[in-house]
C-alpha cells in the first residue's frame, strides 16, 4: 500500500467518523466508541495472528489500561484524556515488554493458553483486592479534553471524536507495520518458522515485538472503554472478554486493518440488538454469525476488503 | 588447497539406540565442493543438521576456520555464513516468489529490517528480482510457493539461503524431486552461482551422475560412519562403497 493510498484511506475514515458524529444518535455513537476501543485490542491480537499466533488473554491488558486510567484519575486527579491515554500504553507497554520474551518462546495453543492464564491470574488477583474495589472495582472521573470539560452531550462526541481519532491513528501506524520488512518477516514467520530462523531472524524476537504491539494497543483500548464507561471491575480481565477480542480477529481475518474495527462494530451490533430482541438466546445468534463467517469467509471480512493479491486463487 | 574452513573431528550423535553419527572427522579446505553420499539413514543429513546447528553433537567439536561452533543454534550458525538449502524446500507458501526472496534479502541486510521502511519498496523489489534473474526463475516472481514445480522450488530455496554472505553452502538432496531433465542444469546453475561466489560447497546427493560431475571430493558414509573419502572416482570405485552404499557390483 503506497503512502497515497493510506493517506487517502486515513482521510476517508476520518471522513465516515466525522459524518458519525453528525448522523449518528446518542446510543450509537457509544456503541461506536466502545467498539473502536475493543477493535484496537483485537488489533493487536491480529498484530499476533499475522505472525501464526492467537492470544486468548489480551483481556490481561484491556483490564490493566482501564485499571491505569481509573488510578491515573482517582489518585492523581489527573483528568486529561490525551495522558491518560499515553499512560495506560506506557504501563501496558512495560507489562507487554516484561512477558512477551517469555510468551514468544511458546507456540499454538500453549501460547494461547498461557496468555490466558495470566489474564484469570489478574483477573483473581483484583477481584480479591479490596483496595481497588474488588468485585465491585473503581469509578473513573470524566476525562477532560486538553483542559475543556464537556459534558452530556458534547462529552459523548467528543470521547467519540477522540476514540475515532486514535484508531485512525493507530490503524494507520499498524498498517505501516504490518507492510514493513517486519511486517513482511512476521508473515514468513507464520508460513514457516524454520525458514526464517534458517535465513538468520529470530522468530522469538519477532513475536515478542508483536506481543508488546498487542500490549499497547490493548491498554489503549482499556483506558478508552474505563473513560467512556466510567466505571472498571476485574469483568476487564474475564476469559469471556478475552473471547470476545478474538471473536473480533478471527471475524476480520489478519488481512485487513479496516476490517478489524468492521468487526467489532458488526459484533456490538449484533450483541446489542439480538440482546434486546432475544434477551435469553441471543449467545445462539452469536455464535451462528461466527459460524457463517467462518464457513463463508475463512479468511475473515478483511479478504472481502483486501485488494486480491497477485496469483492467490481468491 | 587451502586451510580448512570447516573442521569436524571425532563428532558422535545417537538417537536412542539408533547411532547416526559416529567418529565422524572430515576436513573440508575453502572453495572446495565435496558431496556426500550414502544410503537413507547412513547419516549424511545428521551430519548437514550437526554442522547448522538444528541438532547438537553428543560428542566431538565442530569448527568454523579456527572457531568452535558445536552447539550453536541455526539462527546463530547462519549468522556466521554456513546457509543451508533443505530436501524438501523450505518456503513460505502464503507469500509470493518475489516475497520470499524479499524476507531473505530483509533478513540479511545490513541494517537490521525495519519497523517502518517498506517491505516492499521499489529498491528492495529491484534486488529481489535481480537475485531471482541470477537463478532464471525472475519470471515466477509474481507466483505463490504452490504452484511451482519442484525445480524452481528448489532453486528458490537456495537463492533465499544464499541472500546473506555465504562462505559455507550446505545443499540437501538439490534435484531430489527434480525432473531428471531438469537435474543438470539446475545444478549447473547453482554451482555455477556457488563457484562464482567462491563459496565453499557440500552437498548430499543420490545420483552418482551429479556426484561425479559436480563434486571435487566424496565423503560416502554408512551406518553413521564415514567409510571413504576421497576423489570421486577413487571413492565410487572403492569395494565397501559399493558394496553399501552405490550397490554396484564389485
Amino acid at each position: 500500500m503506497s503512502p497515497m493510498i493510506l493517506t487517502a484511506a486515513a482521510l476517508a475514515a476520518c471522513t465516515v467518523l466525522a459524518a458519525g458524529a453528525v448522523l449518528l444518535p446518542d446510543w450509537a455513537m457509544f456503541l461506536v466508541t466502545m467498539a473502536l476501543a475493543k477493535g484496537l485490542v483485537s488489533l493487536g491480537i491480529v498484530g499476533m495472528m499475522r505472525g501464526g499466533l492467537v492470544s486468548f488473554g489480551q483481556g490481561l491488558f484491556y483490564c490493566l489500561g482501564a485499571y491505569m486510567a481509573a488510578m491515573v484519575t482517582n489518585v492523581f486527579g489527573v483528568a486529561d484524556i490525551v495522558l491518560i491515554s499515553v499512560v495506560a500504553m506506557l504501563a501496558t507497554g512495560a507489562a507487554g515488554a516484561a512477558l512477551g520474551p517469555l510468551l514468544a518462546t511458546y507456540r499454538g495453543i500453549f501460547f494461547a493458553m498461557l496468555s490466558l492464564a495470566l489474564s484469570m491470574v489478574l483477573y483473581g488477583t483484583f477481584a480479591k483486592m479490596s483496595s481497588i474495589g474488588g468485585t465491585d472495582g473503581l469509578t473513573v472521573l470524566t476525562p477532560t479534553f486538553l483542559g475543556w470539560a464537556p459534558e452530556g452531550l458534547a462529552l459523548q462526541t467528543a470521547l467519540y471524536a477522540f476514540t475515532g481519532f486514535v484508531t485512525v491513528v493507530a490503524g494507520v501506524l499498524m498498517r505501516i507495520y504490518f507492510n514493513s520488512e517486519r511486517g513482511l518477516i512476521t508473515l514468513a514467520i507464520r508460513a514457516n518458522e524454520l525458514r526464517v530462523e534458517y535465513l538468520g531472524a529470530s522468530v522469538r524476537n519477532a513475536m515478542a515485538w508483536n506481543y508488546l504491539f498487542g500490549a499497547m494497543l490493548g491498554g489503549l483500548g482499556g483506558a478508552i472503554a474505563a473513560m467512556s464507561l466510567g466505571h472498571v471491575d476485574p469483568e476487564f480481565a474475564f476469559w469471556t472478554t478475552s473471547g470476545e477480542f478474538v471473536f473480533v480477529a478471527i471475524l476480520a481475518g489478519y488481512l485487513s486493518v479496516p476490517a478489524v474495527f468492521l468487526a467489532a462494530i458488526i459484533l456490538e451490533l449484533v450483541r446489542s440488538f439480538s440482546n434486546l430482541y432475544f434477551p435469553n438466546t441471543w449467545q445462539i445468534f452469536l455464535g451462528a454469525f461466527l459460524l457463517a463467517v467462518i464457513f463463508l469467509l475463512p479468511r475473515g471480512l478483511g479478504s472481502l476488503i483486501e485488494r486480491k493479491r497477485t496469483g492467490d486463487k481468491e | 588447497m587451502s586451510i580448512p574452513i570447516l573442521t569436524a573431528t571425532g563428532v558422535n550423535k545417537s538417537f536412542g539406540a539408533i547411532t547416526a553419527a559416529e567418529n565422524v572427522s572430515v576436513s573440508v579446505p575453502e572453495g572446495a565442493i565435496f558431496s556426500l553420499i550414502g544410503t537413507n539413514g547412513a547419516g549424511k543429513t545428521t551430519f548437514v543438521n550437526m554442522v547448522t546447528g538444528y541438532i547438537t553433537p553428543d560428542s566431538g567439536s565442530i569448527k568454523l576456520r579456527d572457531r568452535e561452533i558445536t552447539g550453536i543454534g541455526p539462527r546463530g550458525i547462519t549468522r556466521l555464513g554456513i546457509h543451508r538449502s533443505f530436501q524438501i524446500a523450505q518456503l513460505c507458501n502464503d507469500l509470493t516468489v518475489e516475497e520470499n526472496m524479499l524476507v531473505a534479502l530483509a533478513i540479511n541486510a545490513k541494517e537490521p529490517p525495519s519497523f517502518f521502511g517498506s517491505g516492499r519498496s521499489s529498491a528492495a523489489r529491484k534486488r529481489a528480482r535481480e537475485t531471482l534473474e541470477r537463478f532464471q526463475i525472475e519470471r515466477y516472481a509474481n507466483m505463490l510457493i504452490p504452484e511451482l514445480s519442484g525445480g524452481v522450488k528448489k532453486l528458490l530455496d537456495i537463492a533465499m539461503a544464499m541472500a546473506g554472505d555465504t562462505e559455507i553452502m550446505l545443499l540437501d538432496e538439490p534435484t531430489s524431486g527434480v525432473a531428471a531433465d531438469e537435474k543438470f542444469p539446475l545444478m549447473d546453475l547453482v554451482i555455477g552461482v556457488l563457484r562464482e561466489k567462491g563459496v565453499t560447497v557440500l552437498f548430499v546427493e543420490h545420483d552418482m551422475d551429479v556426484v561425479t560431475r559436480y563434486s571435487e571430493r566424496v565423503l560416502a558414509f554408512y551406518a553413521g560412519r564415514i567409510i571413504a573419502d576421497d576423489a570421486p572416482d577413487e571413492v565410487l570405485s572403492d569395494a565397501d562403497v559399493r558394496r553399501y552404499v552405490t550397490g554396484a557390483p564389485a
